[in-house]
């Protein structure tokens, strides 16, 4: 039997945090427990979990114990499993690219704005292409904002534009160039087949055609965007998950700053 | 209505103010739309007429045709009198004459006319032949509700979205294994701003498949496969929406769906169409949703995605009764009537469950007779699926309480990915561990008299008459110029589609409409 729930094997492991090799934590350092559920497409029965646990081990996973399986339909089950991984990570040596940004609040936005650059900046927002998605757009720009965090409309300093969902790039630059934003937000959600990657290429490829991506303060965001994939396709911040307005405000006016220099 | 009982002490004299306001938005609504019509609307009758398949340049018939009178300027006496203007002079079938056109063999309008009288004749046998057919497909559907058994209400309702409709269909038999009783494909990304309706079976979608008359059918013979093993009836659902909204009702009433989601509104706010031209398209989508059976479904619940559900509650219901009487007008019976809410509160809104509770029940005692659509927690679920799980549970219990209709199941994996095989398991699994053991209480629990329940649903209803009181001032477009709804403005001129919009001629002709309209008025 593997070390199950009520176990009272020895652990005879190092239990000691070193983070230059840390694993999983269940209950004891070092234990490596993970939890792992997923479907294979055979019927269920003896084979098949025995199928669940060799997978698992190949996943690195010791001791697989399959807690749970269920046949969703003929010919696939559903096993949910624990496990003791073996792989290590170090945590000494990690390096992610972040979007560089001094935390301030709505009021400390406001002032810094009023202080440094003199008049209010131009947003221009919007869903690209054919997502149609605006929830993330509107949680970072709508009066109203998201869980308390009021969004860029309400700030003295903005003035924003929210063109809402399915704009397409060109109609997006054009009204960036009638309004001189001073920065442009695209939200991109939906990303099968990788169609967010194609669409935000050809934005910047619009907005180097027209000679004004230099003028502009470019950020995408939505829940599948990291700051390094931004920075590749050659955006100045991409913002993922758990990102709220103050964060990508004071980007804004800092990055403005850093760009334009103090104009007052 | 002939007796009100209210858990909620709300005043049925309130309620029947309520109706009342909006009644008279909506049949100002009715009487504006009446004198118009769309591209799409005559492109519904093309399709109704058997034109079907697509040119060389892969451009639908119904498209060539419409296209073709209104590059001759000759629209506004409708497509049904030149169609059958054709027929009567030439003996085609109205395929064969929409061929001759996409051939270029074809002028409509150099056909000498003949007498309008005899045009009539020819296309009211056109439209009977049509009506037969979903005749025929309304019996169908009673036939397999009585041999296979209506599964209990709330309807489980889960969605499909591969983007490949056999791959769906993979799915969305696996759901009803599981069981669900509603399967609604979801549509590809943007169709709704396509000005006309693919063609055959598609396997290609962002976000959805393509609702196409073909993948209708592949669906619709997948689903009564399953239906028979489980033995229970399984319902369709798509969309008829956005530009094309009354084509798509058509290929609905056509290939027996059973629910459709049906909401100018929602076109209006959150798809930008321009408010004109889907006022119109929804009039005669009803008409023919309303005839062939099918329940629609209603978006209110998307307002609050944008607006905020404790605050804007009222938003809601105002809409409930504006999409209810727009319905009626259009012959769509109560028990059709599927209008849209959510369970959309901040989690971290103390007493916020009551407040959901409340609303709904509200909703239940306005609309005792119709399948209220409840939609699931989205706007606040986090990526922790743990929790998710818990909102979604919370939500299934408000759903099985106030007897709601339709319950759209949500996704602990809601924000993450479009349903797992495994995620969809656990949302049924969940949902009927939770309507089977509180089955009941709805009957068994009172509110309350004058508590937090009973004070918010009245505080709701009073909002929701306030609002339709500036609304019937203002009218339904000027207000939503102003952004009565979702906190979205939309302007009466802007939008997509508006340039498909045309005043009717002295001659125009749309034969369902009074065919149709006239049988569901009658009932």
């Amino acid at each position: 039997m593997g070390g199950g729930l009520y176990s009272l094997e020895r652990k005879d492991f190092d239990k000691t945090l070193n983070l230059k090799a840390i694993k999983p934590y269940g209950d004891t350092m070092n234990d490596g427990k993970v939890q792992v559920s997923f479907t294979l497409p055979v019927p269920d029965g003896d084979e098949a979990v025995e199928a669940a646990k060799q997978l698992m081990k190949k996943m690195g996973l010791d001791n697989p114990m399959i807690v749970y399986h269920y046949q969703l339909t003929p010919g696939f089950t559903f096993f949910i499993g624990y496990g003791d991984c073996v792989h290590t990570v170090d945590f000494t040596a990690i390096k992610v690219p972040k979007v560089e940004v001094h935390k301030m609040t709505m009021e400390e936005i406001d002032e810094f704005i009023e202080k440094n650059i003199g008049r209010k900046l131009v947003v221009v927002g919007a869903t690209t292409g054919t997502d149609a998605h605006t929830v993330g757009l509107d949680a970072i720009l709508n009066m109203k904002g998201f869980a308390g965090h009021y969004g860029l409309e309400r700030y003295r300093m903005f003035e924003v534009y929210n063109m809402g969902s399915q704009v397409p790039n060109e109609e997006f630059v054009a009204k960036a160039i009638e309004v001189k934003a001073d920065a442009l937000l695209v939200s991109q959600t939906v990303t099968q087949k990788n169609i967010h990657i194609k669409n935000l290429t050809h934005l910047i490829e619009l907005l180097e055609a027209e000679g004004i991506r230099d003028k502009v303060i470019a950020i995408v965001g939505g829940p599948r965007i990291t700051h390094e994939l931004a920075k590749e396709l050659g955006f100045d911040a991409g913002f993922g998950p758990g990102t709220f307005a103050e964060d990508v405000a004071a980007f804004i006016a800092q990055e403005w700053v850093r760009r334009f220099g103090n104009k007052k | 209505m002939e007796h009100f009982e209210s858990k909620l002490g709300i005043d049925p004299k309130r309620v029947e103010k309520a109706r009342q306001l909006a009644k008279d938005i909506a049949v100002d609504v009715v009487n504006f739309v009446q004198k118009y019509s769309t591209v799409s609307v005559e492109r519904t009758i093309c399709r109704f007429f058997g034109i079907d398949g697509i040119n060389e340049e892969g451009v639908p018939l119904p498209n060539v045709v419409v296209d073709h009178l209104k590059e001759k300027g000759a629209l506004e006496n409708g497509v049904a009198l030149y169609i059958g203007n054709a027929v009567l002079e030439s003996g085609m079938t109205p395929q064969e004459i929409a061929e001759a056109i996409a051939a270029d063999k074809l002028d409509l309008t150099k056909l000498p006319m003949h007498d309008i009288d005899d045009i009539k004749g020819v296309t009211d046998e056109l439209a009977d032949k049509a009506i037969k057919i979903i005749d025929e497909k309304k019996a169908e559907r009673q036939r397999m509700l009585e041999e296979l058994g209506d599964p209990p209400q709330p309807y489980i309702y889960v969605i499909v979205a591969t983007g490949n409709i056999y791959e769906d269909v993979v799915q969305a038999q696996a759901a009803v294994r599981q069981g669900a009783d509603i399967i609604a494909v979801i549509r590809s990304t943007a169709q709704s701003l396509l000005d006309y309706v693919p063609y055959g079976a598609t396997t290609e979608g962002f976000g959805g498949t393509y609702a196409t008359q073909e993948n209708f059918r592949i669906m619709r013979k997948a689903l009564d496969e399953v239906a028979r093993e489980v033995k229970r009836y399984i319902r369709q659902t798509n969309y008829s929406s956005g530009l094309c909204m009354p084509e798509i009702a058509a290929l609905g009433a056509l290939e027996r769906l059973d629910v459709m989601l049906n909401d100018a509104l929602y076109g209006i706010l959150f798809r930008d169409i321009n408010m004109i031209r889907t006022m119109i398209d929804q009039y005669f989508s009803r008409i023919i949703l309303g005839y062939a059976g099918i329940i629609i479904n209603t978006g209110e619940d998307n307002y609050l995605t944008t607006a905020d559900a404790y605050e804007q509650g009222y938003t809601v219901i105002s809409s409930q009764l504006i999409n209810e009487q727009l319905a009626l007008l259009a012959g769509i019976p109560e028990e059709q009537m599927g209008l849209g809410h959510a369970f959309e509160m901040d989690p971290s809104l103390e007493n916020g469950f009551l407040y959901e509770l409340a609303q709904a029940q509200l909703s239940r005692e306005l609309f005792p007779k119709a399948p209220l659509k409840y939609m699931p927690p989205t706007r606040f679920m986090t990526g922790n699926i743990f929790r998710g799980l818990v909102q979604d549970a919370m939500f299934n219990v408000v759903g099985i309480w106030t007897k709601q209709g339709i319950q759209l199941l949500g996704m602990m994996t809601e924000a993450i990915h479009t349903p797992f095989l495994s995620d969809r398991y656990v949302a049924i699994d969940t949902a009927k561990y939770i309507f089977n053991n509180m089955r009941n209480i709805g009957d068994e629990v009172i509110f309350k008299p004058g508590g937090i329940i009973q004070r918010r649903a009245q505080q709701v209803l009073e909002q929701a008459i306030e609002l339709l009181e500036k609304m019937r001032e203002d009218g339904l477009f000027k207000s939503l110029e102003k952004g009565v709804f979702a906190n979205t403005k939309r302007s009466i001129k802007g939008g997509k589609g508006l340039d498909g919009v045309f005043e009717k001629g002295k001659h125009y002709y749309n034969p369902f409409v009074e065919k149709m309209l006239k049988k569901q008025l009658d009932l």
